[in-house]
């Protein structure tokens, strides 16, 4: 059995292609099961959970997001649907991605920076309500110690300009 | 069986002084009077115009369901046309916004139109010779709102051919609008940022009621607010650190009753009001040192901590615009269908300001406005549960009584104590009059 994706150790020079996809798969199935506090682990410290809201968005605060999260905000989102008084989520709701193969954009040991392209699918469900989201991800992760961790994942969403609905958990 | 349509007594009575009957916000019958009537008397906000500002530029939307476009013709003004070709009814544009030259074409039978609306051309045309065509509907060319008024910058229309007039039907609510646009040291605000779209599954009005109810705020943002208060405790910073722009714009919405009774609510006549007369939600927010500089710079020291003193929280354009001058953010209604509403959040820059502003503003407006917010889920999950309850029998009024004095009967504008649900009243006693199918000749 292998331990959650976080703890997975990673030889300390040289991840393999292998590493990198299974590290992808891993932090998607975190959120599934709702291993929150596991998954949160996986983030660098300064990094960045970032939904932009157009396609094309240059990086940086000149443009509005649907998400920009730095660990301080996503520690606010885990640690709120723990709590009771979250009333939009007395009745829960649960998500499933379902990945692409992840293509390694790049794998560069010197710079310490590994960069994955996922096509997805989210279904994201709350009792007889549910949406289905298409999109991008590009995960950037670095290598710090023994462990793989995310410095950035950045979520294209195929219909980023629609009307959409409460997005509640983490596509 | 039609309840409502035409039995505009039937209409009169679902609004009691302290209460409004649960069909307001269910009732599909009510939801089409709404748009025949009470969306067609108003002024409804339809665009800035910093989103058009060539000739040519355009940008779509509606007013109540009527499609209608926002463009800039070639003299300069700001035209508002109903999105309809004056042949068979295609919606002439389609994109949401763009440039469409010094014409508009329609994409079935080539229709050509100004931009103003008038006839350019049509394929063909002596096949209409000896026909009615052009001395029919069809000849006058694509419908242009005549009733529209560019207040600094906000583009408003009125539908109703008669009608209040514009400064009649907002009167002093609009210092709100002026102190957003005073905010800049240019004096002007352009749209920035891009626009964040929330589907909401309810009715329109829960959302404007909501935007000075100050009952709601500890409660229902309790779980978002109370918990970045929380996490933020937990890091145990020293009491001067400064604290992240986040957490200073979640934590003030878990302030205490005495804190948003305080804040006061003041109310004019046809729907519109705004809460924090004394102070807000905004009122702490850290300084950004060159911007007040820059105002000062642009009109002296005092006139600039006027309008920066001036921390108001929601205005509300009763029924379609809520504005944060404070956050230089706006939220717009836009009604589908008895339970499905569009709100649109726009964000705008102040013209001659440090871009940190902007990025407030943005910072805002994602953490509360977006279909990703904390805040919005919990806005949103009242709403809807809303929607859902009032579907009970057995209590067919919801109840809006608190700090009712049977004085607001006689005329409701003043100024109240933050709490009270008098805004609510004051929209609902607008409700009434801008329902009545004479309302359009009304004052």
């Amino acid at each position: 059995m292998r331990g959650p994706a976080g703890e997975r150790p990673v030889p300390v020079n040289a991840p393999t292609p292998e590493d990198l996809v299974q590290f992808v798969y891993d932090e998607a199935r975190l959120i599934d099961e709702k291993r929150l506090d596991e998954w949160y682990e996986l983030f660098a410290p300064d990094a960045l959970y970032w939904m932009p809201l157009t396609r094309g968005q240059p990086e940086g605060e000149g443009h509005t997001s649907l998400f920009h999260e730095d660990k301080l905000l996503l520690k606010v989102r885990i640690e709120r649907l723990k709590r009771p008084q979250s009333y939009s989520q007395n009745q829960p709701s649960f998500c499933q991605h379902v990945l692409q193969r992840p293509q390694v954009l790049s794998l560069d040991i010197e710079a310490n920076e590994f960069i994955l392209r996922t096509p997805f699918l989210y279904a994201e469900s709350r009792l007889d309500d549910q949406f289905v989201l298409a999109g991008v991800a590009r995960h950037h992760l670095t290598r710090i110690g023994e462990h793989l961790r995310i410095k950035l994942k950045k979520i294209e969403l195929l219909n980023c300009d629609a009307a959409l609905p409460s997005i509640q958990l983490f596509p | 069986m039609s309840k409502y349509t035409g039995n505009p007594q039937a209409v009169q009575s679902l609004v009691r002084p302290d209460a409004v009957h649960r069909h307001l916000y269910i009732d599909d019958e009510l939801f089409a009077l709404e748009m025949q009537h009470l969306w067609r008397n108003t002024w409804v906000y339809v665009g800035h115009d910093s989103q058009v500002p060539k000739a040519g530029d355009y940008f779509t939307t509606q007013i109540g369901l009527a499609p209608v476009i926002l463009v800039r013709d070639p003299s300069g003004d700001v035209n508002v046309l109903m999105n309809r070709c004056a042949h068979k009814g295609t919606r002439l544009l389609s994109a949401q916004s763009g440039n469409c030259g010094s014409t508009i074409r329609c994409p079935y039978h080539g229709w050509t139109y100004h931009l103003n609306g008038a006839i350019r051309a049509i394929p063909v045309r002596q096949g209409y010779e000896g026909t009615a065509a052009m001395a029919s509907e069809a000849g006058r060319g694509v419908v242009r709102l005549r009733h529209v008024e560019n207040y600094r910058g906000f583009v408003f229309a009125r539908l109703a051919d008669e009608g209040m007039g514009f400064r009649d039907y907002f009167g002093d609510s609009l210092t709100s609008i002026d102190n957003m646009v005073d905010r800049a040291p240019a004096g002007r605000l352009e749209v920035a940022g891009g626009v964040l779209r929330y589907l909401h599954n309810c009715n329109w009005k829960m959302f404007v009621e909501n935007l000075n109810d100050a009952m709601h705020p500890m409660i229902a943002h309790e779980s978002s607010a109370g918990t970045a208060k929380a996490v933020w405790e937990s890091l145990n910073m020293p009491e001067d650190a400064p604290k992240p722009m986040v957490v200073e714009q979640l934590l003030p919405f878990v302030s205490n009753y005495r804190f948003f009774d305080d804040m006061g609510v003041k109310i004019y006549d046809n729907g519109h009001s705004y809460s924090g007369v004394n102070f807000s939600i905004h009122s702490k927010y850290s300084s950004i040192g060159p911007y007040e500089q820059a105002m000062i710079d642009a009109y002296g020291e005092q006139r600039a901590q006027a309008i920066l003193g001036e921390v108001r929280h929601n205005t509300v354009y009763y029924p379609s615009l809520t504005i944060k001058g404070a956050i230089q953010s706006i939220r717009v209604a836009r009604p589908l269908a008895a339970d499905k509403t569009v709100l649109e959040s726009w964000t705008f820059r102040l013209v001659g300001a440090p871009e940190e502003l902007l990025h407030r503003t943005l910072t805002y407006s994602r953490l509360i406005n977006a279909p990703t917010s904390i805040v919005g889920h919990d806005d949103l999950h009242c709403y809807r549960s809303i929607q859902e309850g009032l579907a009970a029998s057995g209590n067919d009024w919801v109840s809006l009584h608190r700090d009712y004095d049977s004085a607001e009967e006689g005329a409701i504008a003043g100024t109240y104590n933050g709490l009270s649900e008098v805004s609510m009243r004051g929209q609902f006693k607008a409700w009434r009059k801008f329902m009545a199918p004479d309302a359009g000749a009304g004052r």
